[in-house]
């Protein structure tokens, strides 16, 4: 139980840093870029948050460990398990790309901005799962089950990744409407939304695991 | 027989006897309750609709020249008085004559094919500018002819309602400017569309009308004008000629404005106008105009500009006009001010309950001549014109309460400060002030607004009854899905209809009339309270608490989908793309089927297989089966998800989306230019329907269903390819370009009749036959081949009759276990010594008997529909077939995973993510195949399929545009019981493990499991439709309730009514095709009962 709660506490650290790292994401690019909006320039803050959150990710589970513990220490083995890690980013970014066009993204006409809205997605959701599982696809679908968390960790990717995907889904509502607003030009919306909700589940992860942890029972480790 | 049916295994037949002691289904009951809840609903939307729908009075009185128009003037007549200014007037309507149309543009180097075709119009306005002029023409929505008819000559404002007598013309019984002109003696001679001769019977001196109703004829209504038109005018047998042109609506609804037919009509009428020009004495004025104009793709009915603006040209061989600059023009003259004008100019009464205004420039300012009887000012002209409109006010406001109290007070003000002014500056015997000229166009224009607004009057209380009997109806059928059995009907049915009486004896007692509307909502009001109200009841008897939990649905992720859809309804943005929200709300759904499996822990075996799971650890339960299941699964999806996008390349488009182009091909191949285009679209369609014959004759040959000689099969057999050929070779012939084959022309004509009608006959001849003998079961007696020895319990199976191998491997069905037991209880002693002497039996396809019948109906609608639709949307046809397969296995495959880690249990009832994602597909296809919920974009060419001559009736070209409006609804609704069916389908596939087969583990019996609880089977069908209709039904009362909320939104009558319109006749349209659907099955049961017991004496011979 003691366990449990230093994590949290580590957990709740780690957030509030990554949380910090996009609020930054979204003022830096002021010094760099000209004209510097959110909405104007989207595909801008869309890349730094995006690379911001990738940096901070690595960072912070490489820091806190929570990594899948390797067996084997060569070099190779690393250096292999890193080219199947990007691999696997790639092939996410692939795969939210095919997913948004069948959802109705045009195929032809904004490419880049679908494309760059599946990267964001790719590092608030396979990044994590990357980092926290390693380049494992049988263990990130058995994490996203009822019983499959094994650690808090496990949980609160269940969490952000819900949150990501669902602020997602809810920001392509307002597409449709007839307000005239530029928030409401793809991929403006869904974006704002994916980040909303990755950072709701950030706020709710700790906060969720700390009320339910007598129920969390993990049976691994 | 196919060669692959040839079955090995044989098994005895036995103990048909005892299917008696089973429990029966329950048919009839099943039927009734859902006719029952169908009912209800089409009176909450009857209610509804007579609440909302806009109804305007008619005011049946007529105007004369003795009239005194206000009671306190003594200024003598009005009307009639003084030499009219022109004793004829020639009319010239071209229907749908856009202002485009009639512009000219000399700068214009490039023209479109309907650009810079009139250059009369503009020759003559330059050449003699005081004697025409040209205006845009505004018409009032509906843009539909009937109703322009009406609005051009009685000058005033059609209702909403009226768009429904488009076929069903009657005559016009309002005062209006035909009626006028025979009244003052003058002889009106009409030639063209017949509509006229429906709308004014009897009113004219000499009538030509010409068939009007086949939209491809181009040259019939016109040409026929034209061999009576320059006689008629040359002789002098006339006072008001009328010829209505209908070519360029013509030319428009077949290939659009942008076609060279376009151009060639409108130079044709070019012509016409300047030989009528040319024709005309001084006496006469001519009119010009336009009914209505057309969209981009020559569609009209909506209110957007491109459909209200028509063109007006007056021209007269004597000046009228003031040269041009020397007075203010209107921009824009609305279609009602022609009738005040043509009254006064040419001396008739104005029609009593005109509301338009006479058009100034006609008009001069000042009678300055004192010649003896001198023309209208624009003064007095207005102020007869003023006080027709306030007389016809005063009249409407006595005998309706259509306008509010404060809006009269102040336009009567308006009026009596008017008069008073006008009468103090004639008495000074001083010219009318131009500010009195302005008062009075002001007060004329108020009057007009108010009665456009007020003519929006609705019925709040009939409105909110029909809302309450809706959702009403909804709660029923929330109520008879969870609830599953339904219990007697009798008492609320008779509460109910005697209520109905109650109040209509009230009605009449109290007010001397009764209204129907108000029987059927107390009858459908206190049937479903004494329902409802039973059921609550029920569940609470169960419980001691709770009862309404258990009576309402969890809410889940497709109860939540659906929340959005109607959600969706409300917002005028959401229901202009509601194409797109359908789709997304499906391809979200079908994406959470394998999210939340995964999340069950369904979708992967269980990690470790050495812990064994359950009680039994079933050799079906390897990983590997599991693991196929999922991709099976997972692969559906894939279809699902590719399908939807696919479907997207199939959708039109609404006025409201600007910068939206209609798909390729929702347009009729004859109207490609390009002949190697046109092939290819043709050999796609081709290869499509080919495609959907195949997959469906494949699919009845898998399940064995295509072996025996019964009528059914011949029609799987035989119908299905003949009427794919017949509709190949009718979108061939009726593809070709008129010029290309004129010496064949008779025979194409003949073929584009018959080859349509040779189809539906045949597909009325299957369904038929389907119907007569539903069963598509081989029955293949044997002689025993099994050894003496100890008696084997007897068997059945149901063959599937693929390859003996795969047919060992898949199905040795194992029937009527309880059946079988129950035998041998009773018949124990006798039972072993006649073992022997059955023969054994096999029959092949009985695992699939009843969704054969039900899937070979499903297919021969489905050809049936196509062949309403233009020949690119086979395509989309096709895809619909994918689409309901992917869903179906997509059930089937989350409900046999879940069978095989044992969390489901062997229930049939069909959850209700697959059926919101089966009622969203429909919508979905609604769009898919190019409808849209508006107007305009009803796809009338469906009417003329088979019937290229155009109809006598209008029943017949009413049911095929309704059939090939609600196609997708339609195929949905009939093929919703094959949601039941498909996971016991299936079985044979994944190794279902039902309860009732436990020591056989190895057999299927398929949809024979149903028959082995027959009260269960009833039950879950009710369930099913019942969940089918509440999911429809939802949709109806969400968009009745956003039409109810916004009826005084921009955009109600262009967006949410037709929207519920849409929904509403959909609802009754999918709820009827349900109904058939399961009556399909209710006839199928009976059928297998009475095979069964036929077969029960041959065997125990």
């Amino acid at each position: 139980m003691r366990d449990v709660e230093i994590n949290i506490k580590g957990m709740v650290s780690a957030h509030t840093i990554i949380a910090f790292s996009i609020f930054i994401a979204t003022l830096m690019p002021h010094f760099f870029v000209e004209n510097y909006s959110v909405y104007g320039t989207h595909l801008a803050w869309l890349y730094s948050v995006s690379g911001s959150v990738a940096v901070v990710n690595i960072t912070i589970f490489w820091l806190l460990g929570i990594s899948p513990p390797t067996k084997k220490h060569t070099l190779s083995y690393k250096v292999s398990r890193l080219v199947k890690s990007c691999l696997h980013f790639v092939a996410s970014c692939l795969f939210f790309h095919l997913v948004l066009v069948l959802y109705g993204a045009t195929l032809l006409e904004a490419p880049l901005e679908t494309f760059s809205l599946a990267v964001l997605l790719s590092c608030f959701t396979t990044l994590r799962c990357l980092c926290a599982l390693g380049p494992n696809v049988q263990a990130w679908i058995r994490v996203f089950s009822r019983d499959g968390a094994m650690s808090i960790w496990d949980t609160c990717l269940q969490i952000t990744t819900a949150g990501t995907l669902i602020g997602t889904w809810l920001g392509a509502f307002p597409i449709p409407l007839d307000w005239d607003r530029p928030w409401q030009a793809w991929p403006i919306s869904c974006s704002l939304g994916a980040t909303f909700g990755f950072l709701m589940g950030l706020l709710v992860a700790p906060g969720w695991i700390y009320w339910h942890r007598k129920q969390l029972t993990y049976k691994c480790k | 027989m196919d060669g692959n049916a040839t079955g090995q295994g044989q098994e005895l037949l036995k103990g048909l006897r005892s299917s008696q002691k089973l429990p029966r289904m329950k048919r009839l009951p099943v039927l009734a309750m859902l006719l029952w809840v169908c009912a209800v609903f089409y009176v909450g939307i009857f209610l509804f609709f007579g609440g909302f729908l806009l109804v305007r009075l008619e005011v049946n009185r007529s105007s004369s020249c003795d009239d005194l128009l206000t009671p306190r003037d003594e200024g003598g007549r009005d009307f009639c008085r003084g030499e009219p200014r022109f004793r004829r007037a020639v009319v010239l309507i071209i229907d749908a004559l856009k202002i485009d149309f009639a512009r000219f543009d000399a700068r214009n180097l490039a023209p479109k094919p309907y650009e810079n075709k009139l250059p009369v119009l503009e020759e003559v306005m330059s050449s003699q500018p005081t004697h025409s002029r040209l205006y845009p023409f505004r018409a009032d929505p509906p843009t539909t002819t009937m109703q322009r008819i009406k609005g051009f000559t009685t000058g005033s404002l059609p209702t909403f309602i009226d768009v429904g007598n488009n076929f069903a013309s009657s005559a016009i019984l309002e005062d209006n400017l035909v009626h006028q002109l025979g009244r003052a003696g003058k002889r009106v001679v009409f030639m063209g569309d017949d509509t006229w001769e429906s709308l004014f019977p009897k009113k004219f001196h000499r009538s030509l009308p010409f068939p009007s109703f086949n939209v491809k004829d181009l040259h019939t209504v016109d040409n026929g004008i034209l061999q009576h038109l320059y006689p008629t005018m040359e002789g002098s047998d006339w006072d008001v000629l009328i010829a209505h042109f209908l070519g360029v609506d013509h030319c428009g609804h077949r290939f659009g404005p942008d076609h060279p037919a376009m151009a060639d009509k409108l130079t044709q009428m070019d012509e016409v106008i300047r030989s009528v020009i040319g024709r005309l004495e001084n006496d006469t004025l001519l009119v010009v105009m336009g009914d209505h104009g057309m969209t981009d793709s020559g569609d009209h009915g909506g209110e957007s500009l491109k459909e209200t603006d028509a063109a007006l040209f007056l021209y007269s061989s004597a000046p009228v006009f003031p040269a041009p600059g020397a007075q203010a023009e209107p921009e824009v003259v609305p279609q009602t001010d022609l009738v005040p004008t043509l009254a006064l100019l040419l001396g008739i009464p104005i029609p009593y309950s005109n509301i338009g205004q006479v058009l100034l420039p006609l008009f001069p300012q000042h009678t300055g001549s004192p010649g003896a009887p001198p023309p209208l000012s624009q003064a007095e002209a207005l102020w007869i014109n003023s006080k027709q409109v306030s007389r016809f006010l005063e009249t409407y406001t006595q005998i309706s309460k259509d306008i509010p109290a404060e809006m009269q007070s102040v336009l009567r003000e308006d009026f009596s400060r008017i008069s008073s002014e006008f009468r103090s500056s004639a008495q000074r015997g001083l010219p009318a002030s131009p500010e009195l000229v302005s008062s009075l166009q002001g007060y004329l224009s108020a009057v007009r607004e108010t009665c456009r607004s007020s003519w929006a009057r609705f019925h709040p209380l009939k409105m909110a009854a029909g809302l309450a009997v809706l959702a009403g109806a909804c709660a029923l059928c929330l109520a008879v899905s969870e609830l599953g059995d339904a219990g007697s009907l009798r008492g609320p049915l008779a509460t109910g209809a005697g209520l109905a009486v109650g109040v209509g004896v009230a009605q009449l007692v109290a007010g001397g009339y009764s209204d129907v509307s108000w029987c059927l909502g107390a009858f459908a009001l206190s049937s479903q309270a004494l329902f409802l109200r039973r059921a609550w009841l029920t569940a609470r008897g169960g419980q001691s608490k709770g009862g309404l939990r258990e009576l309402l649905p969890q809410l889940s992720a497709p109860l939540l989908v659906l929340l959005v859809r109607c959600a969706a309804l409300m917002s005028d943005s959401y229901v202009i793309a509601e194409g797109r929200v359908a789709t997304f709300l499906l391809c979200s759904l079908g994406l959470y089927v394998p999210l939340r499996l995964n999340w069950d822990g369904l979708l992967l075996p269980p990690a470790d297989p050495q812990k064994p799971l359950g009680l039994q650890p079933s050799p079906s339960l390897s990983p590997a089966v599991v693991r196929r299941e999922s991709l099976a699964l997972l692969a559906c999806v894939a279809v699902l998800a590719g399908s939807l996008y696919l479907s997207l390349s199939f959708h039109g488009c609404r006025e409201e989306q600007g910068s939206c182009q209609p798909s390729a091909f929702l347009s009729p191949l004859s109207r490609l230019q390009d002949s190697r285009l046109r092939n290819l679209h043709y050999l796609l369609s081709v290869a499509s329907l080919a495609a959907w014959t195949y997959a469906l004759r494949r699919w009845l040959r898998h399940y064995g269903n295509l072996n025996c000689q019964a009528p059914a099969v011949a029609a799987a057999r035989w119908l299905l390819p003949s009427v794919s050929v017949c509709l190949a070779l009718h979108w061939a012939v009726s593809s070709t370009p008129e010029e290309s084959f004129r010496s064949l022309a008779q025979l194409i004509g003949l073929a584009v009749e018959t080859l349509p009608r040779a189809a539906f006959a045949l597909l009325g001849l299957g369904v038929g036959l389907v119907w007569l003998d539903p069963l598509m079961v081989f029955l293949k007696p044997r002689q025993p081949a099994q050894p003496r020895g100890p008696p084997l319990p007897p068997r059945y199976r149901a063959s599937t009759g693929i390859s003996p191998q795969a047919e060992l491997h898949h199905l040795i069905p194992q029937l009527y276990q309880r059946m079988r037991r129950s035998l041998e209880d009773d018949d124990g002693p006798e039972g072993g010594a006649e073992g022997d002497t059955r023969p054994a039996v096999e029959a092949y396809g009985l695992g699939t008997v009843y969704s054969a019948p039900l899937l070979l109906q499903w297919g021969l609608l489905g050809l049936g529909l196509l062949l309403l639709h233009p020949e690119g949307l086979a395509l989309s046809f096709l895809l619909l077939l994918l689409e309901a397969g992917a869903l179906l296995h997509l059930h089937a495959s989350s409900t046999s995973l879940g069978l095989l880690q044992g969390t489901h249990t062997g229930e049939f009832a069909v959850p209700w993510t697959p059926l919101v994602l089966w009622a969203l597909a429909a919508t979905q296809f609604f769009h898919a195949t190019g409808h849209l919920p508006t107007f305009t974009s009803i796809q009338w060419g469906a009417a003329f399929v088979g019937f290229p001559k155009g109809h006598t009736g209008t029943l017949l070209p009413a049911t095929l545009v309704t059939l090939n409006t609600f196609s997708s609804h339609i195929l949905f609704a009939v093929g919703c019981p094959l949601l039941l069916f498909w996971p016991l389908l299936c079985e044979a596939r994944g190794g279902r493990r039902g309860r009732g087969s436990g020591e056989e583990g190895e057999d299927v019996v398929m949809e024979m499991r149903l028959r082995e609880r027959p009260e269960q089977f009833s039950s879950t069908l009710l369930q099913l439709a019942a969940r089918y209709l509440f999911i429809h039904g939802a949709q109806v009362l969400a968009s009745a309730v956003a039409a109810a909320i916004l009826r005084r939104h921009l955009m109600v009558w262009s967006v949410f009514a037709p929207k519920l319109m849409f929904e509403a006749s959909g609802f009754v349209v999918s709820s009827a095709f349900l109904c058939l659907g399961l009556a399909l099955v209710m006839r199928v049961d009976v059928a297998v009962s009475r095979w069964f017991k036929r077969l029960l004496p041959e065997q125990s011979r």
